[in-house]
């Protein structure tokens, strides 16, 4: 099968000053493809997405976007961040519209907000702020502003860290679910290596500073995953034995 | 529950309010703790506001001419600061090309009190509306710049960064993130700019002016008329309290959620 390069990613070197925290990383992902990537904590995996968006300036090396260079004003992307960035002075709604209002989409608007709202089980809470929300429905506020602007790419760090467990398997299956059917591109972050096996197509298994990749494999695993299938817990324990390795 | 105990409050603050009148009252009309030549009674000074509500003695003008001369020259002056001050300061903190060469400016001129302005402005442009506005001005200005800035720069990283993947340019991030963030701290501003307006307001209507509350309370002090002193204290306070209220009110209406 060809598959389409979606992102490429060539010898991606970031530097904070005398400190080389991505060491010439280079990498596929392949259109609908979605990508986990784990590592040790501390090993520059946020760094890692932030400079690909170039929300930090790479040092050196190249990102490319269906074969151009990343360009966020022109490409259809949607990060999610692993700490809170829902807007404190906008509604759920409001919330959930940001996205597409920034990036001038008003066509079907309030169809797609009414569709990511529904997603994430918000559309009863439309009309609070914020800070009337627990931490786990903030998250979900976030997931559905991503979604709601069908993102070509979508970047995920940790989205799931401040879920409960139920939510977070059954927002994990719907995101799978939704990314398949929409054919989504995904780069996943994750420090939980069951998750990564859960939601993977593939997985990036990062090397501790300076980062560089250890090991690309390939997590084949029949969709819905069973976490106690034999098969499962093999692939879990190959990657936990990669990163204790560090 | 809520409804009962702010009830409960208000009916304090009224108790309050009333037995501050009346220890007043009686300091100064029943027992003559204090002579009215220094301090009027409460019911001398309401008797005052009813005289100067129409007669222009001793002091040129009646108290309705008093107030106006003032709000025209508060109003156009706080105006002024506002409306230049809150777009200089999101400007200086959104563009560090524009913080590079107007923050030193800018920081020279705020460390000069607006009260130290009032002869150069009086010598430049006479006692009219035009040197108090001035005065005015200076003293809304820097306290409008000073919270617009932080406002701007107390916005999160991650709410730009979130714009900014949207494909958000740096001036529809500064007006969909960066200026909501800042507004709680611009309402500060005008607050304290308020504040501040009126003091340089009477300053600069105590040493050179013509009309209006502070020439009052200096003409009072002159006269010896502590009552004209008082009533101008009190007009002062009344309208500030409601200046404020409206900015409180308007505060309300503009900044949602909970930013800060």
């Amino acid at each position: 099968m060809n598959k389409k390069v979606k992102v490429q990613v060539t010898d991606l070197t970031k530097r904070f000053g005398d400190l080389l925290v991505l060491d010439k990383v280079s990498f596929e992902v392949y259109e609908g493809e979605f990508l986990c990537i784990v590592g040790p904590t501390g090993c520059g995996k946020t760094t890692f997405l932030n400079s690909l968006t170039h929300l930090y300036e790479p040092t050196s090396g190249k990102i490319l976007f269906n074969g151009e260079e990343v360009n966020l004003e022109k490409h259809n992307i949607a990060y999610i961040f692993q700490e809170y960035s829902a807007m404190e002075w906008l509604t759920v709604r409001q919330n959930v519209r940001f996205g597409l209002e920034i990036k001038k989409d008003y066509k079907n608007i309030d169809r797609k907000v009414d569709e990511a709202l529904e997603l994430v089980g918000l559309t009863k809470f439309a009309g609070y702020y914020p800070k009337q929300l627990s931490a786990s429905m903030l998250q979900r506020v976030v997931i559905a502003r991503a979604f709601a602007t069908h993102p070509e790419l979508l970047l995920m760090d940790e989205p799931y860290g401040q879920l409960d467990i139920n939510l977070r398997f059954k927002l994990e299956d719907e995101v799978v679910r939704l990314c398949k059917q929409t054919n989504t591109t995904v780069i996943f972050i994750t420090h939980n290596i069951e998750e990564a096996v859960y939601l993977g197509d593939r997985i990036l298994v990062l090397t501790n500073k300076p980062t560089s990749i250890k090991e690309i494999i390939m997590d084949e695993l029949p969709h819905p995953r069973d976490i106690a299938a034999p098969e499962f817990v093999e692939m879990r324990n190959r990657i936990t034995d990669l990163i204790k390795w560090w | 529950m809520k409804k009962k105990s702010k009830l409960k409050f208000q009916i304090i603050s009224i108790i309050s309010l009333i037995a501050f009148f009346a220890i007043w009252q009686l300091l100064t009309d029943v027992y003559r703790v204090i002579p009215s030549t220094m301090l009027p009674s409460p019911v001398k000074v309401l008797q005052t506001i009813g005289m100067k509500w129409s007669v222009k003695k001793p002091d040129g003008s009646t108290l309705p001419q008093h107030i106006l001369a003032s709000l025209q020259v508060s109003g156009l002056g706080f105006c002024l600061g506002a409306v230049i001050g809150v777009p200089l300061g999101v400007i200086m903190a959104w563009w560090e090309k524009a913080d590079l060469s107007l923050k030193p400016v800018f920081d020279f001129v705020r460390t000069i009190p607006p009260i130290a302005w009032i002869p150069i402005m009086i010598v430049l442009l006479g006692i009219g509306v035009v040197a108090k506005a001035s005065i005015v001005f200076l003293s809304a200005f820097i306290p409008c710049v000073i919270n617009s800035y932080t406002g701007i720069k107390a916005t999160k990283t991650v709410h730009i960064w979130v714009a900014q993947t949207f494909g958000g340019s740096k001036t529809r991030t500064l007006f969909k993130v960066a200026i909501p963030t800042a507004l709680p701290y611009i309402f500060t501003g005008l607050k304290v700019s308020l504040n501040s307006s009126w003091g340089a307001l009477v300053a600069a209507e105590m040493l050179g002016s013509a009309s209006g509350l502070g020439y009052m309370i200096q003409m009072g002090r002159l006269l010896s008329r502590a009552d004209l002193i008082v009533v101008g204290m009190i007009v002062i306070g009344i309208i500030g309290t409601i200046l404020s209220a409206f900015l409180d009110s308007l505060e309300k209406i503009v900044v949602k959620g909970e930013v800060r």
